[in-house]
């Protein structure tokens, strides 16, 4: 979408006042006490706490391969003096809300200042319905402006006033060439007989049902009764013409890779970290789903602490750096898709394979071809059950 | 001596006290929490509110059926499979394992030094179905051309017959060793055969190991979902799978702790038929 347009502006932008950028970050980030007038918001204590609490998913953070440190971490650290305890303890969203949502519910602090949950599973919704997110500190969080300008006005957070996103990824079809011909479409994933039992579903609703809904024609964006139904039953139909095997979360990849599926509804950053040159991931011709795991503070966090963390990585040149790596230093990169603007700039600097990835830094048109689930149907109890009861039963 | 005396009915209370007590903390109060669960009604997002929601018991019952008796079935048949294989290797232990029983005893052990999630996953590469194991099967036609284990019920029941095998053969090892092998001689002396001898003596002195082995292999099986989860499609799903679906999916928490009750009532009746069966000095090793 306009995202590439804009993101390629601002290269140059960023490439003149790369440093005019990141000042108002480093300002911040040395504790510089903002200007506290960002209104409406309860009195925030402009003090850095020692150490800030990051929960976050498994490898989704830069890593030098060797030291098995976080360069960007020790970056933060470095410049601010607040250590991050980084924990890589959420391997899904339901899980991981099941073990914060009682002492939330309680009131209780879940000893942590950031925590990252996905925008088309229903518990990022949740989490604010419920008010159990700090609000940012927006006066902490300058470097917010380079936010792509197609996250700015997410529904579940018109303002983004509780949520900035971490990285985004793409849900669509992979399939392993050896054997079997290109899958490209859903057509062919759910109704090629030569395909039978050798295919398996994500379970996330918001992911299968925005692939499926595209592929008939539907908007998922807006779902509507008779658009469900309509893909309900074409998913259900495969199940019981046991054209799906089974219903997987990233379980799916190593059965991919070793040969027991010919092909996989699949999130890109999988396929992209398997490195498996057999393993061809598309996004379906009718278009795939673009999800967004987002960056929260829940409640009892150090919102003061958390939001210059998160000042930092909008900063584009840490942003680039953190997506990109550095092979030469031995440091692996997020591999996801970075939502700051001019951060494409900086990882080419640093690897420009990564830069030119069309996984992590997709095309304009690849953008046009991937859609966000609509909030209201992930939280539709009458949508959950139903798949729930198809997936699990 | 008289203080002691007075105090002497009360000690045996005094004995079971830290019983008591950790049956009720651990045991009464997590079981009542649930019971008061599974009554519940509303939903998560305006919060759930005790109401004597019984219906919460009959949609489970009504809804999936299907899946409570594939869990007792899958568990029963796993249970029997664990029971035919452990069997032979206990009384083989048992009775000619000679110096070498505490090595072989940590052989059937040792699986369980690695955690169950990598266990299951390991059965994952075992069937593939590339695997030698499919492929042996097909060249065998057992297996169609484009036949496959994984994503199977046979799958599901091998899963789970493995990971609870050593349940069943600890005890059964256990009742085998120490039957007095005299016994054993002495039938043989009154001109049974050896196979006779197994019928009438042997195997009823080993009872108490294997209602011991089939309970404990039966009951965690039953409630299993990993297994289903990870070797099995959607229609070798157990009710251990609808459970968490309810709990972590669908935050549903009244209808998924309703299922557990079930689950257990319906555990504690074929257990009290089993009982029936064999004899409740079986079950409480009495008779040993």
């Amino acid at each position: 979408m306009s995202d590439q347009l804009t993101r390629q502006e601002l290269l140059k932008r960023a490439a003149i006042g790369g440093a005019a950028i990141t000042f108002p970050g480093i300002l911040a980030a040395c504790g510089g006490s903002g200007t506290s007038a960002s209104g409406g918001t309860t009195s925030v204590e402009h003090k850095l706490a020692s150490t800030l609490r990051f929960s976050n998913w498994t490898l989704y953070m830069d890593v030098n391969k060797k030291t098995k440190a976080f360069p960007s971490l020790d970056a933060f650290q470095k410049k601010t003096g607040v250590h991050v305890d980084y924990t890589e303890d959420i391997n899904d969203n339901a899980s991981f809300f099941a073990k914060i949502q009682g002492p939330l519910s309680r009131g209780q602090s879940v000893n942590r200042d950031i925590v990252v949950l996905t925008d088309n599973d229903r518990y990022l919704g949740l989490m604010l319905r419920k008010g159990w997110a700090e609000k940012l500190d927006k006066s902490a969080i300058p470097n917010m402006k380079n936010l792509v300008d197609v996250q700015k006005h997410p529904n579940f957070d018109p303002d983004r006033d509780y949520t900035l996103p971490w990285q985004s990824g793409m849900s669509g079809i992979a399939y392993n060439d050896t054997l079997t011909d290109p899958v490209l479409s859903i057509d062919d994933l759910l109704e090629n007989p030569k395909l039978k039992g050798k295919i398996t579903v994500l379970n996330s609703m918001g992911d299968a049902m925005t692939i499926v809904m595209l592929s008939n024609g539907d908007d998922p964006t807006n779902v509507t009764d008779k658009a469900w139904n309509a893909a309900f039953k074409r998913i259900k139909t495969a199940v019981d013409n046991k054209q799906i095997r089974q219903f997987t979360g990233n379980d799916y990849a190593p059965i991919l890779a070793r040969g027991d599926l010919m092909a996989a509804m699949s999130w890109s950053g999988d396929i992209a970290q398997i490195g498996n040159k057999h393993l061809h991931w598309n996004v379906p011709e009718a278009g795939g789903a673009l999800w967004t795991d987002n960056m929260l503070i829940p409640k009892g966090g150090d919102v003061y602490t958390a939001s210059v963390y998160m000042n930092y990585v909008y900063d584009p040149k840490v942003q680039g750096a953190m997506e990109a790596g550095d092979p030469k230093k031995n440091i692996t990169g997020i591999y996801y898709i970075p939502p700051v603007k001019g951060a494409g700039a900086f990882a080419k600097k640093l690897d420009p394979a990564v830069a030119s990835n069309p996984l992590i830094f997709p095309s304009a048109e690849t953008l046009g071809k991937v859609k966000i689930f609509d909030s209201k149907a992930l939280n539709n109890q009458k949508y959950l059950e139903q798949w729930q009861n198809l997936v699990s039963s | 001596m008289s203080l002691f005396h007075r105090h002497r009915n009360l000690t045996p209370y005094l004995l079971l006290a830290p019983g008591v007590l950790f049956l009720a903390v651990f045991f009464v109060v997590p079981l009542g929490y649930l019971a008061e669960q599974s009554l519940q009604s509303g939903n998560f997002d305006i919060g759930y509110t005790f109401s004597w929601q019984w219906s919460n018991y009959w949609d489970a019952i009504h809804n999936y059926k299907a899946q409570f008796i594939r869990s007792l079935e899958y568990a029963g048949i796993a249970t029997l499979l664990a029971l035919v294989i452990s069997y032979p290797v206990a009384y083989w232990i048992a009775f000619r394992g000679g110096r070498w029983k505490n090595l072989l005893l940590l052989f059937i052990v040792a699986p369980f030094f690695v955690t169950y999630l990598i266990r299951t996953l390991a059965w994952e590469t075992i069937l593939s179905d590339n695997g030698f194991v499919v492929n042996t099967l097909q060249a065998l036609h057992v297996l169609g051309p484009s036949g496959r284990l994984l994503a199977t019920s046979t799958a599901v029941v091998t899963g789970i017959t493995y990971n609870f095998l050593p349940f069943m053969a600890l005890p059964l090892y256990v009742s085998l060793e120490q039957i007095d092998g005299r016994m054993i001689e002495a039938a043989e002396d009154l001109y049974a055969s050896k196979w006779h001898a197994f019928w009438r003596v042997t195997f009823p002195l080993s009872l108490p190991g294997v209602v011991a082995g089939t309970l404990l292999t039966f009951i965690p099986a039953a409630g299993d979902f990993i297994n289903a989860e990870l070797l099995g499609s959607t229609d070798n799903h157990m009710i251990g799978n609808v459970i968490q679906s309810k709990f972590l999916q669908l935050t549903d928490y009244p209808a998924a702790a309703a299922m557990s009750f079930i689950l257990m009532g319906g555990i504690l009746v074929a257990v009290f038929l089993y009982a029936r069966v064999v004899g409740t000095e079986q079950l409480t090793g009495t008779a040993a």
